[in-house]
């Protein structure tokens, strides 16, 4: 069962040769390994390791999918670290250890492991924001993610000793069992609790009152870390989040409820209309980001059976379509900075005829617009809302995405516009590689594939949730 | 299978254009040509079959599974009207082709690849049958047209089509919510989850909330057709557009509104459509009037002709909502005539622009002289916008208000006064660009004489044109027969209120025969 978290620190050690492509392949080697041996410990039924650990398929099927994300943000920053002057190989490691964290958030089931899980999560990962030291926005970057990050898990660890006063147990099973018969509004060690916790997780997520680190450290951080922010650290939280909302009893409490909803529309339109402002690519992904959670609040304050299918479904395709459109970022990145500014883009439909296709689909597919894995994803939200009939959140839902729909296609004018000379010169040397290639075509596969016959994906979907109600 | 067939030809033909563009721009639009004349071929086998089994709901109609978690299908279905429809899009679509021979200079391929997935989308939509089906291709159509009007459009076109993308997205969405939402309330009562729209119509009226399910329809429908208030989209998408783009707006997209109005809304709604029909039947008459003011007062000829379709298609919107026989036919005839008279209208203004560089009709004056061709084609085409009897707008209009002079006097006046403000644009229209003293002259001196007149080509696009708008005014009977069938299934379901209170004079059907 272990062997997934086992291989990858196994591999770790072998890790520490100086040489870049073989970093780069023994990492590789360690996550496809570890992606393999999923699978085979899918056949066996869930298992408890530990009272720290749960391994089932809805754990394992998440695992799979930071693995993947991982994967592909290793070999998609090969071309983007070949070309800088940086030391190159610690990098992988890094990213190995921060899908480990997220991989053990994934399947903690005591506060314990999620502490663990969440602290090796986030300091590799202000390593890795801070990366390229060479240039001072990095730097502010990290700082700027260090600094909420320890005060979200301040908020966790005093959420965390308030439940623990109530309930006496730290292990999330115990406490459900413990608060079952309880009203939440009665008892003010669970209430207090129970919203630091939210805060705590809120910080993660980059839900709106606590979202502000969000674009300046998507902005600083290296593309191919912040596809990583984006996908796996923010999936895994919001996967943990979902396999233990459907315990508290949230619907008896009206003003927690309330608030989740105020929460939820407030952060898709903030998400969205701060993005209008912005000129700068990355930070325009950063709010859709924000945008995105508050989408998939929505469907987890629906509940219901729809809700679990539709939000693991969403994080699907959301993963690839965000490693996708950070991957064309990082791909076009250069050798000195990266290229983020939205005039940077202007006419690239002409310069890299391809990759400008590439990045319109995963835009549209941000959008929401079918033949995308996106609609499949905004469709299930949207069904998951009207089973929970929420028709306030789908009224905000709808309008919030007619907002996005305006920068999104921002973006899309400008890599059609008609190119200067001058910008032409200047935009030169994307680093791109063959293997970078290779992960931007299979996620277009998928990406179409899961718009245009997302049976199969639904399928697999269903199959690994099905473990948890 | 034959009409999976119609949808799959222009697709291919649109990816081998787009394959072959690099090295041959006349090969790329043969292609475009060569596969809308097999979709036309396709069509006249599908009249064929629809000619020998006219008696069952669906003639042609195809059912696969495609996303069976969900109850989706890949349900394909066409009867007389949806064919009527087809016929329109397939033959607008090679006039679109053939108007982009001179305008579009710049990657070719990518832009008749464009062109041929807006048909497939438009073709998708006039024949789904599948709820979540008919949303995919509503929304297929959509992003192709975006590019349209955002690569290859005019001055303004990133604002026109961005707006155009917004306005029509925001109404998708709002139906999507619908359809959604009828889906669980379906599943709900019987059971079966399922988009399919047979199985939908049992339900769908029946439900408390039915009137909201109607209204996100609506929304969407209204948009595109477009009713007055949500119209500030098409003048701008329709101006800014090339000529293809406009010709396919006009002819073809906005009928996507009203075909669905009357295969969705309609059916599958009746008594809430009811409900709201006194308000929608106004702002039809609104539409009617407002679009023929502002028509006159543009200088702008492709805002001109813009305006003119929403004044036309506020005829449409008062004849789906009147809802007896003669107005719901009415309503039809107009949407083919105004097809091919406005389609004519946009490619004619499209030559202009392209060969006097504007729009400006304050500089156009007097080109009868030099091009007299145009001129006469333009004229014939104004008289059709007009309403002249004998053409086909006339009969549709004609219809129309025949049809609501049953439900409400009053509107009909109303919208009689349409016709006196159209033949005062039409006529606007010619005088200032074909009459008058010749002002181009004054912009550019020896211009006014090296205008070409009409080519071969484009003269035998008109002449089609002319001779379908002349066939529809004289002898419609056989389109009338096509969609009759469909149209007595909505009537005998949607009875408007006006009659109902007049003691069900709607049963007194089909006057026209």
């Amino acid at each position: 069962m272990l062997l997934a978290g086992g291989a990858v620190l196994i591999m770790l050690v072998l890790t520490v040769f100086r040489n870049h492509s073989l970093t780069l392949v023994l990492t590789v080697l360690t996550l496809a390994f570890s992606l393999a041996a999923l699978p085979v410990s899918s056949s066996t039924p869930s298992k408890q390791v530990t009272s720290l650990l749960v391994f089932d398929s809805y754990s394992l099927f998440f695992m799979a999918l930071i693995f993947g994300s991982a994967l592909a943000v290793c070999v998609l920053s090969f071309g983007y670290m070949r070309d800088r002057r940086n030391i190159k190989e610690e990098f992988y490691i890094l990213i190995l250890l921060a899908s480990l964290g997220c991989a053990g958030i994934v399947a903690s089931s005591h506060f314990i492991s999620f502490f663990l899980s969440l602290e090796i999560l986030s300091v590799s990962l202000y390593v890795l924001i801070a990366y390229p030291r060479s240039e001072p926005n990095h730097i502010e970057a990290g700082i700027k993610y260090l600094i909420p990050a320890a005060t979200s898990v301040a908020f966790l660890l005093l959420g965390a000793a308030f439940i623990y006063a109530y309930s006496g147990t730290m292990s999330f099973s115990g406490i459900a069992f413990s608060s079952t018969n309880v009203s939440i509004a009665h008892n003010l060690f669970l209430l207090v609790g129970l919203v630091m916790v939210v805060i705590g997780i809120g910080f993660k997520l980059g839900i709106v009152p606590f979202h502000l680190w969000t674009p300046d450290v998507y902005q600083g951080a290296p593309a191919p870390v912040t596809g990583f922010i984006a996908t796996a650290s923010k999936g895994a939280v919001f996967a943990l989040l979902l396999r233990y909302w459907t315990t508290i009893n949230v619907y008896d409490c009206k003003p927690v409820f309330t608030a989740l909803v105020a929460i939820a529309i407030v952060t898709m339109l903030f998400g969205n209309l701060l993005a209008l402002l912005q000129s700068n690519v990355k930070r325009i992904l950063a709010y859709s980001s924000i945008a995105h959670i508050g989408y998939l609040l929505t469907a987890l304050l629906a509940g219901g059976k729809w809700a679990v299918v539709a939000i693991t479904l969403y994080l699907l395709t959301y993963f690839i379509t965000t490693l996708g459109a950070f991957g064309v970022i990082t791909v076009l990145s250069g050798k000195q900075t990266d290229i983020e500014m939205l005039d940077d883009y202007r006419g690239l439909s002409s310069r890299h005829p391809y990759l400008a296709g590439i990045f319109t689909g995963f835009l549209f597919s941000l959008a929401g617009i079918p033949l995308t894995a996106g609609f499949i994803g905004k469709f299930y939200i949207f069904s998951a809302n009207v089973d929970g009939r929420l028709w306030l959140l789908l009224i905000v839902l709808i309008v919030s995405s007619v907002i996005g729909l305006f920068y999104y296609l921002k973006i899309v004018v400008a890599l059609y516009k008609p190119v200067d000379e001058q910008q032409a010169i200047q935009g030169a040397a994307p680093s791109m590689s063959f293997a970078g290639g290779i992960v931007l075509g299979l996620l277009t596969v998928f990406l179409l594939w899961a718009g245009v016959y997302p049976s199969p994906f639904i399928n697999l979907v269903k199959i690994m949730v099905s473990g948890l109600n | 299978m034959i009409l999976v067939l119609l949808l799959i030809i222009p697709l291919l033909g649109g990816l081998l254009a787009w394959a072959v563009s690099q090295r041959s721009n006349r090969l790329c639009r043969c292609f475009s040509l060569i596969a809308l004349f097999a979709d036309l071929a396709v069509l006249v086998i599908l009249s064929v079959q629809y000619a020998s089994n006219r008696n069952e709901q669906w003639f042609a109609f195809v059912k696969w599974s495609w996303i069976p978690q969900l109850g989706v299908s890949f349900e394909l279905g066409a009867d007389g009207l949806s064919l009527l429809f087809l016929w329109l899009t397939v033959i607008l679509g090679i006039f679109a082709v053939v108007s982009s021979i001179n305008e579009i200079q710049e990657r070719i391929g990518f832009f008749h690849f464009n062109l041929m997935l807006i048909l497939v989308g438009i073709m998708g939509v006039f024949t789904a049958l599948d709820l979540f089906l008919f949303y995919f291709f509503w929304e297929l159509m959509l992003v192709p047209m975006y590019f349209l009007i955002s690569i290859w459009g005019h001055e303004n076109r990133v604002y026109a089509s961005i707006k155009f993308f917004i306005f029509t997205q925001a109404g998708g969405l709002f139906m999507l919510l619908s359809i959604i939402a009828l889906y669980f309330i379906h599943g709900r009562v019987t059971g079966v989850y399922t988009f399919d729209y047979n199985e939908l119509l049992s339900t769908a009226g029946a439900s408390a909330v039915s009137i909201w399910l109607m209204l996100g329809f609506f929304i969407a429908f209204a948009v595109k057709l477009p009713a007055v208030p949500l119209h500030t989209w098409l003048a701008d998408a329709h101006t800014e557009a090339p000529t293809a783009g406009s010709v396919i707006l006009a002819g073809l997209l906005l009928k996507t509104g009203a075909y669905g109005l009357l295969r969705f809304v309609l059916p599958l709604f009746p008594s809430p459509a009811q409900q709201i029909a006194p308000v929608a039947m106004v702002l039809g008459v609104i539409g009617i009037l407002y679009g023929a003011i502002l028509a006159f007062a543009q200088k702008d000829a492709k805002r001109l002709v813009a305006y003119t379709s929403i004044s036309h298609l506020g005829f449409v919107l008062l004849g789906v909502f009147a809802g007896n026989l003669l107005s719901l036919q009415g309503a039809v005839i107009i949407i083919l005539a105004h097809g091919l008279s406005t389609g004519g209208l946009f490619i004619l203004v499209g030559i202009l622009q392209e060969r006097l560089h504007t729009r400006d009709m304050n500089q156009m004056g007097g080109l009868w002289a030099s091009v007299p061709r145009m001129g006469g084609v333009s004229l014939f085409l104004a008289l059709a916008s007009l309403g002249l009897p004998g053409l086909g707008n006339f009969v549709g209009e004609f219809l129309v208000l025949a049809g609501t002079w049953r439900v409400s006097p009053i509107l009909t006046s109303i919208a009689a006064i349409g016709f006196i403000l159209s033949a005062i644009y039409s006529l606007w229209f010619i005088q200032k660009v074909f009459h008058g003293p010749p002002v181009v002259s004054i912009v550019e001196p020896q211009r006014a004489r090296q205008i070409a007149d009409l080519g071969i080509r484009e003269m035998a696009v008109m002449c089609l044109i002319m001779a379908g708008l002349i066939w529809l005014g004289l002898y419609p009977q056989p389109i009338l027969n096509s969609a009759k069938p469909t149209l007595n299934a909505i009537q005998s379901k949607y009875v408007p209120v006006a009659e109902q209170t007049a003691g069900g004079e709607g049963s007194r059907t089909d006057v026209a025969h």
